[in-house]
């Protein structure tokens, strides 16, 4: 592996995360709405007192000093400071970021492990019942909202057969082993639901370039060398059909956020999308932009993640 | 009595597609000898590389099927062979090289660890024993550099380079039979040249024997013994290289040697160089007769009514014509 090819990858995510976040903070300039409109409408609070907080706030100062105020404190480690939670932004963010991403990590890892395999085995066989099968709950899968196969799950899972618990709760009573029960007795029905409706789109993806390999001529040359069928498909099939396949994981990755904020609010999951919603809600600025700078470092960061695998999948990448 | 390694008799190899059964091979006889190179000759779609494919077994069965036929290799038929069987036979006994050399490689692996593969599996080396055998191979293809060039992927060689690599891999386990198909079609003229000496030079030394599955009749003449011509599926003509080109019997041979273009014959606007009028027919529903009778000069009654088999004409040159 070549490590020039990672280091010029990782040059290349910083001018993107700066633009992003002038972009973010951008927009949240030019939107509508005051943190401090609830004090407006209170007749206890003088209009003085609310402008001098707007004042201690920097809320009247230009869009360009407010970045540059916001960027040289996030550098710093300073989030800034939540106006609906009386918290720091970083604190806040902390509490919640590893729900989210043990809900999204275990729901990829759930679609990848269910899309590969399908895929691979749909394609080996086109057109047989077994592909007939997995096309149909594919179809199925990405045709399908989340906040609807959510609200399905919880209506079969937690009110028929009661199951499993249909409100994700933070505070569990219990310690050892019981905890971590619960708490992946809670999560399983977020996961499965993110993770379906991406395996989806993952199974066809998965089994048309599958399809698209197994017809090349490199293949046929496996074949001849007298390797056996299940070694020509693990070795020379599916790694190089993986090749499209990590581009469309990393592509998906903003919809797997934007899922999961979905998902969140259904499940009622304490994680950064419930507290992006609430922010929204309350005009609280500050978190907003600390929640959508972080999920757009994520996704940064996992397409930096792809760029890495593409160049381990296929060496003519990494030599540019 | 020569030592015959691969007898093919009477193969039928169809396919099966929405519009009918298309009889891409439609009883074909061929026999290989030990130490012997055999032309197969024809135009695109006439047969040739599905019959080549058809001895490895690497057709796609379904759509692909074994009609009716023997491919006997060293007395043996493999057509009800499985898998396991046939992978004994591939690359150890009967390796097979392709036309495109540049999608014949898989592009994320090294060439080396590409023909180590082969090595490993068949003559149950490790790793690095494979690794050193595949620069060795490396280095008999006459690839300068071999002992750094193993650890190159194949887009860092050009079309000429990955060729060898083939014949490298191909050859790597010394199988008694070497078919290539059109190897040199997809290679500028100067590497044509350098991939069939090669080839030469590598059937000297490792005694094998080679089918050559080629469309150029310059390519049979240098290189062949015996050339088998194949028109529409089927064999039209099987002849001594030197009978073939001396005294072609069936129109379509006779033809396919005149359009050979010649720089001793005067290019004026009185010889110009002959084509065979027409296309192959449809392998779908193939004319009742002699599949050449539509293009041929001499067509008669008799030739659209029933096949004409094969007959021997003078020793070792058959053909299959009512003329």
């Amino acid at each position: 592996m070549n490590r020039q090819y990672i280091i010029r990858r990782l040059l290349i995510a910083i001018p993107s995360l700066l633009g992003i976040s002038v972009i973010l903070f951008g927009i949240l300039a030019m939107a509508p709405g005051d943190p401090f409109e609830e004090l407006a409408t209170n007749p206890a609070i003088p209009p003085e007192v609310r402008m001098a907080l707007r004042a201690k706030f920097g809320l009247d100062d230009p869009v360009w000093q407010r970045y540059l105020h916001w960027f040289s404190a996030m550098v710093q480690g300073d989030w800034g400071f939540s106006f609906q939670s009386r918290m720091d932004v970083d604190r806040l963010i902390l509490q919640r970021l590893p729900v989210t991403l043990i809900v999204i990590g275990a729901s990829q890892i759930l679609a990848i492990s269910v899309a590969i395999p399908v895929g691979v085995l749909a394609a080996i066989k086109p057109y047989s019942i077994f592909d007939q099968i997995a096309s149909t709950f594919a179809m199925i899968g990405f045709s399908l909202p989340t906040f609807f196969t959510g609200l399905v799950l919880i209506l079969v899972f937690s009110i028929q057969l009661d199951w499993l618990p249909f409100v994700y709760r933070a505070d569990i009573n219990a310690k050892g082993w019981a905890f971590y029960g619960e708490h992946i007795k809670q999560s399983i029905m977020p996961v499965v639901v993110l993770g379906l409706a991406q395996a989806g789109t993952l199974v066809r993806f998965m089994r048309s370039s599958v399809l698209d390999v197994i017809r090349l001529d490199y293949v046929t040359t496996a074949r001849s060398k007298g390797i056996g069928e299940r070694k020509v498909i693990v070795r020379h099939v599916v790694r190089n059909a993986l090749i499209p396949v990590v581009t469309l994981i990393a592509l998906q990755l903003p919809a797997v956020f934007g899922g999961a904020i979905v998902t969140e609010q259904i499940f009622r999951v304490p994680g950064i999308g419930s507290l992006l919603i609430a922010a929204i809600q309350a005009n609280d600025t500050p978190v907003v932009m600390g929640v959508t700078f972080i999920i757009s470092c994520l996704v940064v960061l996992f397409n930096l993640i792809a760029d890495i695998l593409y160049g381990w999948l296929d060496p003519r990448i990494s030599f540019r | 009595m020569q030592d015959t390694l691969l007898d093919i008799r009477g193969l039928k190899t169809w396919f099966k597609t929405e519009d009918g059964m298309v009889r891409a091979v439609d009883g074909v006889d061929l026999r290989i000898d030990r130490g012997e190179t055999v032309g197969v000759v024809g135009e695109s779609g006439c047969g040739k590389t599905v019959t080549a494919r058809s001895v490895l077994k690497l057709i796609d069965m379904p759509p692909g099927r074994f009609e009716a036929g023997q491919i006997l290799w060293q007395g043996r038929d493999i057509i009800p062979l499985d898998q396991d069987e046939m992978n004994q036979i591939r690359a150890r006994e009967i390796a097979i090289i392709f036309q495109e050399p540049m999608t014949s490689l898989n592009p994320v692996y090294t060439v080396g660890d590409q023909i180590a593969e082969v090595i490993a599996l068949h003559q149950k080396l490790s790793p690095r024993q494979a690794m050193a055998g595949a620069a060795e191979m490396l280095r008999l293809v006459n690839i300068p550099n071999p002992q750094k060039r193993v650890h190159d992927y194949p887009h860092q060689f050009s079309g000429g380079m990955r060729q060898r690599v083939m014949i490298a891999m191909a050859l790597s386990c010394q199988p008694k039979l070497l078919i290539a198909d059109e190897p040199t079609t997809a290679l500028d003229v100067t590497i044509q040249a350098q991939i069939l000496e090669l080839m030469q030079e590598m059937k000297d030394k490792f005694g094998m024997s080679i089918m050559l599955i080629t469309h150029a009749m310059g390519v049979v003449a240098e290189t062949c013994q015996r050339v088998t011509v194949m028109y529409a599926g089927k064999v039209v003509e099987e002849a001594p290289v030197e009978a073939l080109f001396g005294d072609p019997r069936h129109p379509y041979t006779q033809g396919l040697i005149r359009s050979i273009p010649r720089i001793d014959r005067a290019v004026s606007r009185q010889a110009r160089l002959e084509s065979i009028q027409g296309t192959v027919p449809s392998l779908l529903n193939p004319p009742a007769g002699c599949r050449f009778a539509a293009r041929c000069k001499h067509a008669m009654d008799i030739c659209t009514q029933g096949i004409p088999p094969l007959k021997e004409v003078a020793p070792g040159h058959r053909v299959a014509c009512v003329l």
